[in-house]
């Protein structure tokens, strides 16, 4: 995120894109109603009618995977009408003519025949937008879960810079980030083109830097990403370290996930349940659980916190970092004789520039948002303030594209996939909680009550839903949340394993799947006849 | 220093006969907390409106009649106000001894929430007991619901409405609101049925601010039986990205509850029903407590050495074979910076590639 989560509560207009906070942020969300409380408008774009639609001024119910042709008439409105904040494209942007130019064409009309959303509701929430005295933009994986969803992030990036919305209090781009710890993944250089800190891997200095601090010799050449690695698994790359994924559920296409695993050599899960996943590894380790560990995490408004073990961990379990320690030893790798979670966070913060004036000491009360260069630094809640980190905000010129897949005649529906309040991810902590289970214990496909009637289907009936790559059996349930022609359920629950189903198309930038929009097929489940 | 104010003016009153500044804006409740004379309370809580309806935090204000509520009087310059005097105290301890005799004597377990030894520790404090007041009880419980996380205890319950008032202020849902008047009063759901079938989401907040334990965590009473007393341990929530500040409470190494951190900076006192209530994965039978390794085909229990060396065996034979690039690394994005920051490493300067991700793709 730009900027704090605190900030949430001082927008006038609040611009909300592909996220479904109050399930999947609850506590976020109470922010923005407070806020709206207050007074502040709020835009949802959604295809659902999700809860936040409900409380929105403008909801826009666009079709799935149609966001760049919403986001580039919202920006040909806003440059038509004059709403820009000029100063700000003077002084903190280029490119800004050229982008004119390109949103000329993206007329509201245009738009309306590809969203689906009326040109009228998308010239009042621009409006909206653009005459905001502090608009905010909060996003999640409804914008990036998408081939484009890099033109997508771009399409907002212009709005943002067309209108000065960033930099200041109470606006902002803010991404809001799933997991616990996803930020601090990244953050620790768990990618394949950035060191810790997001120092490039193609950058002699940044290896330099890191072989001297290892003692060893480092490719100068990114690695590839995870979805390419499944990809060519069994061929090229023939040994996985997985560590705290149940990549066999959670990632897309899953015939096609769990032939890679099984082809490798070697599979080694370290985890702390016996996950779908683990299922299939050579060697199993134990890991520490939450409660259990000490350690850090950063979250979404990119604060580093202290977790804190309460209790022993459950039998022989250790913590991640010493069995790498260990693994690391018998390989003969050097530079993991750690003696604890605070050496390893302060040797991060030596070598990160975002966590230079951290340490283990510093983030016992989470006071600071990255980054911290210096020692004394306070922290950098509100980011982009009087300048980018490439000088200039630079306008790009997105041009709308087709799902990797459309619907036809023969897969006539939009499935599109996200999460349920009481559980997490693939179940594998709540589905071991009573509470979650309680409240939900199946997963049920959310079908709108006239297709439920249309496609001979019964509300809590079974059906059969398929794709091109797979089918899988799922129970019904009727609701005006999902819209007519657009199907909605979970990935959580292995017994409806939906990404089966999923997998259509990557973003040809980040190779993140396009799990979002998958045409499908749905059919009354074959019952038996009655004897 | 007496503070200023936007007009230059020094702002300050007189309290229990000391001169003491304040902000503009500022209730007396606040004013007497800052300078540690606290008045004691039962429908306050930080994050709320100020309610005035318990009355015990009146205090008496020269020149008014009657005492008033300090924590709906905004302080003004030159007030002078006295908040513990004999008569006030009197008065306090009625009020008490009313609101005791409305509920049944019970000892109520802290395991039932943040504030549930609230009015308890009032009551002994004042030594209020129910036995002046014979008579009605308000509140009746609510005993048709199911749901496994929020008792709704309403015996105890005095009417304060900061349940109904944090739903709504708060968590913004209107899940539950107040019916009828007097000793009938009662906290309600729209239809008064199950929690689950109205707008609650089971974020645990009206449990947590309630004064009584008349809306109790289920999860944690659990325990009530093996356990008397318990530590807290701050630590951040494991589930989403929001970061919510929670207080593990645990006894004898084992997890018996959550509750939130008031002053968590990410969520200010409020969670989810994940953050709150399902906290029971992490000690659970399912738990990995051995180190496994595949034998003929099957998953099989073992120690650490055997597993490690297997672990690092089959790497050294990929990479003899097939060269460093063919070893890959997925790190976790639940798992603490330790274990992410470590994972690169153990490929980077184990390997010398970049062959390393995160889970963040899909």
């Amino acid at each position: 995120m730009s900027n704090p989560l605190v900030d949430m509560e001082k927008p006038d207009v609040i611009f909300c894109i592909g996220t479904n906070m109050t399930v999947t942020h609850p506590v976020a969300a109470t922010r923005l109603k407070k806020a709206m409380a207050r007074g502040a408008k709020l835009i949802v774009a959604d295809p659902r009618n999700i809860p936040l639609a409900h409380k929105a001024d403008v909801h826009l119910p666009l079709r799935v995977g149609s966001d760049t042709a919403l986001l580039g008439a919202m920006a040909h409105v806003i440059a038509r009408e004059g709403l820009m904040d000029e100063a700000f494209i003077r002084d903190r942007t280029e490119g800004f003519e050229t982008f004119r130019k390109h949103v000329e064409k993206f007329t509201p009309e245009w738009a309306e025949g590809i969203t689906s959303v009326p040109a009228a509701d998308i010239e009042r929430a621009a409006i909206l937008y653009g005459k905001a005295e502090r608009g905010a933009i909060y996003y999640t994986l409804g914008v990036t879960e998408h081939i484009c969803g890099v033109d997508n992030v771009q399409s907002l990036c212009n709005l943002v810079l067309m209108t000065g919305n960033i930099g200041r209090e109470g606006t902002g781009i803010n991404p809001m980030r799933g997991q616990n710890n996803i930020q601090g993944a990244g953050d620790t250089g768990a990618l394949p083109n950035n060191y810790p800190g997001f120092q490039p891997v193609v950058d002699p200095a940044n290896q330099v830097k890191f072989e001297k601090a290892w003692g060893t010799k480092i490719d100068l050449e990114k690695g590839i990403t995870k979805v390419r690695a499944l990809e060519i698994a069994g061929e090229e790359i023939l040994a996985m370290l997985i560590c705290g994924e149940n990549t066999v559920v959670s990632d897309p296409d899953r015939a096609h996930c769990e032939h890679a695993l099984k082809s490798l050599d070697h599979l080694v899960v370290i985890d702390i349940f016996k996950t779908e996943t683990a299922e299939i590894a050579d060697v199993v380790l134990p890991a520490s659980a939450w409660g259990e560990t000490d350690g850090t995490y950063t979250n979404t408004e990119r604060r580093v916190q202290r977790v804190r073990a309460a209790v022993k961990p459950q039998g022989l379990a250790r913590p991640d970092w010493w069995i790498l320690a260990q693994l690391a030893t018998r390989l003969g790798i050097c530079g993991f004789e750690w003696n604890g979670a605070r050496e390893v966070f302060d040797e991060l913060c030596k070598l990160s520039p975002t966590y230079y004036g951290l340490d283990w000491d510093l983030v016992e009360e989470g006071r600071h948002h990255w980054p911290v260069p210096q020692k004394g630094h306070p922290g950098t809640p509100i980011l982009h303030i009087g300048e980018f980190p490439r000088g200039r905000g630079l306008f790009m010129t997105p041009e709308y594209r087709d799902p990797a897949e459309t619907i036809d005649d023969e897969y006539p529906v939009w499935l599109t996939t996200g999460r349920r309040l009481a559980h997490y991810h693939t179940r594998t902590m709540t589905g071991r909680a009573v509470g979650s289970e309680y409240l939900v214990p199946e997963e049920l496909l959310e079908v709108h009550p006239d297709d439920v009637e249309n496609w001979g289907l019964e509300d809590g009936g079974d059906a059969v839903l398929s794709s091109r790559r797979g089918a899988v059996l799922i129970k019904v349930c009727a609701t005006t949340q999902s819209p007519r022609g657009t199907v909605f359920c979970s990935f959580s629950f292995d017994d409806v394993p939906i990404n089966a189903l999923t997998g259509s198309g990557y973003d040809p930038i980040t190779d993140t799947a396009e799990l979002k929009v998958c045409p499908v097929r749905i059919e009354p489940a074959q019952t038996d006849p009655v004897p | 220093m007496a503070d200023s104010g936007s007009n230059g003016r020094t702002r300050s009153l007189t309290l229990d006969g000391d001169e003491v500044s304040f902000q503009e804006g500022e209730s007396l409740y606040e004013v007497a907390r800052r300078n540690r004379r606290p008045v004691p309370t039962l429908c306050y809580d930080d994050r709320l409106e100020a309610f005035g309806a318990c009355r015990l935090c009146v205090v008496e204000i020269e020149g008014m009649k009657s005492p008033a509520a300090s924590c709906t009087t905004e302080a003004q310059p030159g007030m002078v106000v006295r908040t513990r005097t004999e008569e006030l105290e009197r008065q306090r301890k009625i009020l008490l001894e009313m609101v005791v005799s409305e509920n049944p004597a019970a000892d109520i377990s802290p395991l039932r929430g943040h504030a549930s030894q609230e009015l308890g520790q009032l009551a002994e404090e004042y030594g209020a007991d129910g036995s002046r007041f014979q008579g009605a009880r308000s509140g009746s419980s609510y005993r048709g619901d199911p749901n496994p996380m929020i008792l709704r205890d309403y015996d105890h319950c005095i009417s304060c409405y900061r349940c109904v008032r944090v739903c709504a202020e708060q968590e913004g849902d209107y899940a539950i609101s107040v019916a009828n008047r007097g000793f009938q009063t009662s906290i309600t759901t729209e239809f008064a049925g199950r929690l689950e079938n109205s707008e609650c989401t089971f974020c645990g907040q009206c449990v947590q601010t309630c004064p009584t334990g008349a809306l109790a965590d289920l999860r944690a009473l659990q325990s009530e039986g093996e356990v008397k007393d318990f530590e807290l341990t701050r630590s951040i929530c494991p589930f989403c990205g929001v970061g919510c500040s929670v207080d593990i409470m645990s006894n004898d190494d084992k997890i018996i509850g959550v509750r939130p951190a008031m002053d968590g900076p990410a969520n200010e006192g409020a969670l989810c029903v994940k953050g709150q209530f399902s906290w029971d994965w992490v000690q659970h039978t399912d738990r990995l407590k051995t180190p496994l390794v595949r034998e003929n085909g099957v998953l099989v229990e073992t120690d650490w050495d055997t597993a490690l060396n297997r672990a690092a065996e089959g790497f050294r034979k990929v990479r003899e074979q097939h060269g460093r690039h063919a070893i890959y690394g997925i790190a976790s994005g639940r798992a603490p910076h330790e274990s992410s920051y470590a994972m690169q490493k153990f490929i980077r300067a184990g390997f010398g590639t970049n062959q390393i991700d995160n889970c963040s793709r899909a």
